[in-house]
């Protein structure tokens, strides 16, 4: 028994040991969202208006998209990251007909515009967050952020960062195919 | 050229430290005095070969050589000499150079003061350091080689970045790697003692000045950052519980208990196997500290993804050297046994209670600052362990241990007198209590019952040690009666003086701090906590290697003008970035405290202003403990003793 | 890795290659500083209209944000941070307060949004319980292992071997 409280240190150091282990996998910095698996919130934004279509009503309720599983992508023309995704998502719209809702992040109109008319539009719809209030109610806390919405309008999958090919296959794709 | 020859010095002090860890061990074990004695002139020259790569880095800085990778990515040419040379440790690779630096600064220390030292004690302290050498030049060597070409070589560096830049900050890392790394010789010395089994009041007084002067350094380096971090980053704070501090704060706090229980291990032989613990804990955590930073598991704001193979490095080594001391210890320590009675009312009792207490507030640190890991790790979400948790549960923690010091200097060892004891407290009692109510009127001229409790404490610690001051003086010539008290009585005396000024600061720092966070065209005045803000607007200036928006802030109370502030919004182009530099106008009364937020077109600017009353005292306290440690390391009684068991020691090999 | 403004915290944000790493007291916040100063410059920053609050609001106001965390500079709260986020959160914390919300509903406004990790004092719940008990259990353990000690070493007497004349010298010398 007395033997054993001196163990007690080694068998400390070795839960501690095994935790940091684990610990270094993960990304500390990574928030998961606690709006998983809850209603998508019901934010309404402006329509950007893109490529000159005109788009009636110009305001959009984001909840009002619901009957068929899409991605909301949050993204702005001053975020460096998002340009490194955006090929990606000009692939899922183009090869996979994934309908993504873009919300244009803290940004002019015409930037956003300029923007995409440079790179792409993969988007089914764009709609402006300009002040960043709808990023709030999303919890979003940088760009790019994309979620998941189901049929039901329901959030099933937020990814933190630039959405890869990986990520999509691994997190997405299941998700869309079965919705 | 000479960045080959520093990874060829770096090369050469790895064989060296295999020898200085190999020798003692073998010779140890083989009873060779030969061998043994090898590990002295091995560590001598493994510190000429450190040096050697730490002068080549720190020239190719002082010369901009951007062939060299690291200093193409940490130097500039506009950057002024003392921050070339302060950028040596101003990135990952270049800082644990002068890791390896410091550990070997130590390590010759101990060759040379440890002369004395029984041959196979000291061989085997110097063995461990050499093991510990071997697995940081290894770290450096196999992960972080700070000598690695750029190709092609660039034009001009990026910097320093600019938040370095700060002669705070200069002399923060060095002080504070002489703690971390000096607690390795109270590791190595517990380590000797366990592969000995020699463990007396001999080897605590051995013991004794090394964890001194690394809790002394220690000390010092966390004061100075916490007083960098008050300057530079703006919004007036000198204490966050971030994990990257509260990294340098847990090895405080187990070296403060190791100092503590050494006491009780040098003067009653008690608490052994205690101590060697300890001895070994407050290594371990200075150990952790490196990973906790160096790794990323929780620190975010640094991609953890860059090199994940550091993080791995230093865990595996943690493990191994860990591990190893703790298995040694499970085996070794069951067979130290002491005897002897200890009671509550005497300096041992307090000094139990004192590590009771210490103990769980390193306990308290490490939970907090491990938890949400603890919480990620088991999937049950992300949680934050901030501030507010701290203050919370360390208060009621460090709180009994500003009642206990008090006691220090009253109680004897042994059997302490209670009744006696109390009857000469009253006076340093009265005076606290005294200090408490009329200090904060004096100088905010209001008091709280929060600020009134907090100096009371502070004021118990300082004026239970002015007491003793006092005492010993009293009736005597000055001279003669302070030469016939050791230093070592001073130096505890100005220790627990400091934490009593610390604990003040704290408390009218918290309780009365003003604060104002607001936008001001120039011309326009502002009152805070009766003082008169007046924002005259900015102008431009050119520094060496910034540019800066450079504010003037004029201070008046009731119509008397009393500072001039210019706080500056920096620029720097080579990195790129924007520095806000505060400014401070300050007494041991107050701080007067002014940084610019963002510009607006109109002139005008959004100003943070501060007045923090005692906020000096907290750093003032914490030099103050330092300087109790520079005392405490000069008694006398170390070097004589270490002379006289010497030569007992030589007899007994003799015989 | 370059630094990029405004970016996705999440990896790439504050950090810079130069300074991670550093094994310096809070090198890594003051950095995260630096650079949302450049990303703020980069993002579209639109100044609203001033909230105005009553005395006792501002207090409450000042005396909230210091307990939030800013999700961008995770090492800042809400009242240090100059990240573009924490001033939108600030403001929108402004508002709630303005409309006479209490701390708690504040706070559950923020943590239904980005959960418990908004909140630098942890809320009390089972998966907390031993964070907040820890401490005090830990010195719980600790001053009862000193009881202990002190019962069994109170009534035993020193043997006369344990003292070598050497330390009982300076025993006395420590009493005089």
């Amino acid at each position: 028994m007395r033997r054993l409280a001196y163990l007690l240190p080694l068998a400390v150091l070795a839960g501690l040991v095994g935790l940091f282990a684990v610990g270094l996998h993960r990304d500390p910095s990574r928030v998961p969202s606690p709006l998983l698996d809850k209603p998508a919130p019901a934010s309404t934004l402006p329509v950007l208006e893109t490529s000159g279509q005109v788009v009636q009503p110009p305001d959009m309720k984001l909840s009002a998209l619901r009957g068929q599983p899409l991605l909301v992508n949050f993204f702005a023309s001053w975020c460096v990251a998002c340009r490194d995704e955006h090929d990606f998502l000009l692939q899922l719209a183009r090869e996979h007909s994934v309908r993504i809702v873009g919300i244009d992040y803290k940004d002019t109109d015409q930037a956003a515009r300029r923007w995409l008319a440079d790179n792409g539009d993969p988007y089914a719809l764009v709609l402006a967050d300009r002040l960043g209030d709808a990023g709030i109610d999303w919890g979003v806390y940088g760009v790019p952020e994309t979620f998941v919405i189901d049929a039901a309008g329901v959030i099933r999958y937020k990814q933190i960062g630039p959405l890869t090919e990986a990520d999509f296959r691994a997190h997405v794709a299941p998700l869309l195919g079965s919705g | 050229m000479i960045s080959e020859l520093g990874h060829f010095a770096l090369m050469l002090a790895l064989g060296l430290a295999l020898v200085q860890a190999g020798a003692p061990l073998i010779g140890y074990r083989r009873r060779q005095p030969r061998w043994l004695a090898t590990a002295v002139s091995a560590a001598q020259a493994q510190f000429l070969a450190v040096v050697v790569a730490y002068a080549c880095l720190t020239y190719a800085f002082v010369t901009c050589d951007f062939s060299v990778a690291y200093v193409a990515a940490n130097d500039h040419t506009q950057l002024p000499l003392a921050y070339r040379i302060s950028a040596v440790w101003g990135a990952h690779e270049g800082s644990l150079l002068l890791w390896v630096t410091v550990l070997a600064i130590w390590t010759l220390a101990v060759s040379l003061f440890n002369r004395r030292l029984p041959r196979e004690i000291g061989a085997l302290v110097l063995g461990v350091l050499g093991l510990i050498s071997i697995g940081f030049l290894l770290f450096m060597l196999l992960t972080s080689d700070p000598f690695v070409r750029a190709y092609p070589v660039p034009a001009e560096g990026h910097g320093l970045n600019p938040v370095l830049q700060d002669p705070g900050l200069a002399m923060h890392p060095p002080m504070l790697y002489m703690g971390y790394v000096g607690f390795s010789v109270a590791f190595a010395f517990a380590i000797a003692a366990l592969i000995s089994g020699r463990l007396d009041t001999a080897w605590a007084r051995w013991t004794r000045p090394w964890t001194t002067a690394a809790w002394m350094f220690l000390t010092l380096g966390i004061t100075l950052g916490s007083w960098w971090a008050y300057n530079e980053l703006g919004w007036g704070g000198w204490w966050f519980w971030d994990p990257v501090e509260n990294a340098s704060f847990m090895p405080w706090l187990a070296g403060t208990a190791l100092v503590h229980s050494l006491a009780v291990t040098e003067k009653r032989g008690l608490l052994k196997s205690w101590t060697v613990l300890l001895a070994i804990l407050t290594f371990s955590l200075s150990l952790l500290g490196t990973f906790l930073v160096r790794s990323g598991v929780l620190v975010s704001v640094h991609a953890f993804a860059e090199d994940p193979s550091r993080g791995l490095f230093v865990l595996c080594f943690l493990g191994v050297v860990v591990g190893t001391a703790l298995l040694l210890f499970a085996w070794r320590a069951p067979k130290l046994v002491t005897e002897g009675e200890v009671r509550l009312v005497s300096r041992e009792g307090l000094l139990l209670l004192n590590n009771a207490f210490l103990a769980a507030c390193a306990g308290a640190v490490l939970l907090g600052t491990l938890y949400p890991l603890v919480i990620d790790a088991l999937q049950l979400g992300k949680i934050s362990v901030g501030p507010p948790y701290f203050n919370a549960v360390f208060a009621p923690l460090f709180v009994p241990l500003i009642v206990l010091v008090g006691f220090a200097a009253v109680l004897g060892w042994k059997r302490g007198r209670l009744r006696e004891s109390l009857r000469r407290l009253r006076w340093p009692a009265a005076v606290a209590v005294l200090i408490a109510a009329l200090l904060p009127l004096a100088l905010v001229h209001r008091n709280t019952l929060a600020v009134a409790a907090g100096c009371l404490l502070g004021a118990w610690a300082l004026a239970t040690a002015l007491a003793e001051i006092v005492r010993r003086l009293r009736g005597r010539e000055w001279l003669p009666a302070l030469a016939a008290t050791s230093r070592s009585i001073w130096g505890m005396t100005a220790a627990h003086a400091g934490l009593g000024l610390w604990a003040i600061g704290v408390a009218l720092a918290l309780g009365f701090s003003a604060e104002r966070d607001l936008r001001l065209a120039p011309g326009a005045m502002v009152n805070v906590a009766g003082y008169q803000f007046a924002f005259q607007g900015t102008e431009q200036v050119q520094g060496p290697n910034y540019s800066a928006q450079r504010g003037s802030v004029l201070v008046s109370y009731n119509g008397e003008t009393i500072a001039q502030l210019h706080p500056e919004k920096r620029n720097y182009p080579a990195a790129g970035q924007v520095m806000t530099e505060s400014a401070v106008s300050w007494n041991l009364a107050r701080d007067l405290y002014v940084s610019l937020g963002s510009g607006y077109d109109d002139g005008s600017w959004s100003l943070r202003l501060y007045v923090k009353p005692g906020v000096r005292l907290i750093w003032l306290g914490g030099v103050l403990m330092f300087c109790g440690g520079l005392l405490a390391i000069s008694d006398r009684r170390y070097r004589l003793a270490m002379r006289a068991t010497a030569a007992v020691a030589d007899e007994a090999v003799a015989a | 890795m370059r630094v990029i403004g405004g970016t996705h915290p999440a990896g790439v944000a504050c950090a810079s290659p130069n300074v991670a790493g550093v094994f310096v007291i809070r090198a890594l916040l003051p950095l995260c500083l630096l650079l949302t100063v450049a990303s703020a410059s980069a993002q579209v920053q639109r100044s609203r209209p001033e909230i105005p609050l009553t005395p006792a609001q501002e207090r409450q106001y000042r005396a909230l944000l210091p307990q939030l965390r800013c999700l961008v500079c995770q090492d800042e709260s809400l009242s240090d941070s100059q990240a573009p986020l924490a001033g939108d959160l600030r403001y929108e914390v402004r508002g709630l307060v303005a409309r006479g919300r209490s701390d708690v509903q504040v706070k559950r406004y923020l943590v239904q949004r980005y959960g418990d990790f908004v909140l630098f004092k942890p809320p009390f719940k089972p998966s907390t319980w031993l964070l907040w008990a820890g401490p005090f259990l830990i010195a719980a353990v600790a001053l009862s292992t000193v009881a202990v000690y002190l019962r069994r070493r109170v009534r035993r007497p020193l043997p006369d071997a344990a003292v070598d004349p050497e330390s009982l010298r300076r025993l006395l010398d420590q009493e005089r």
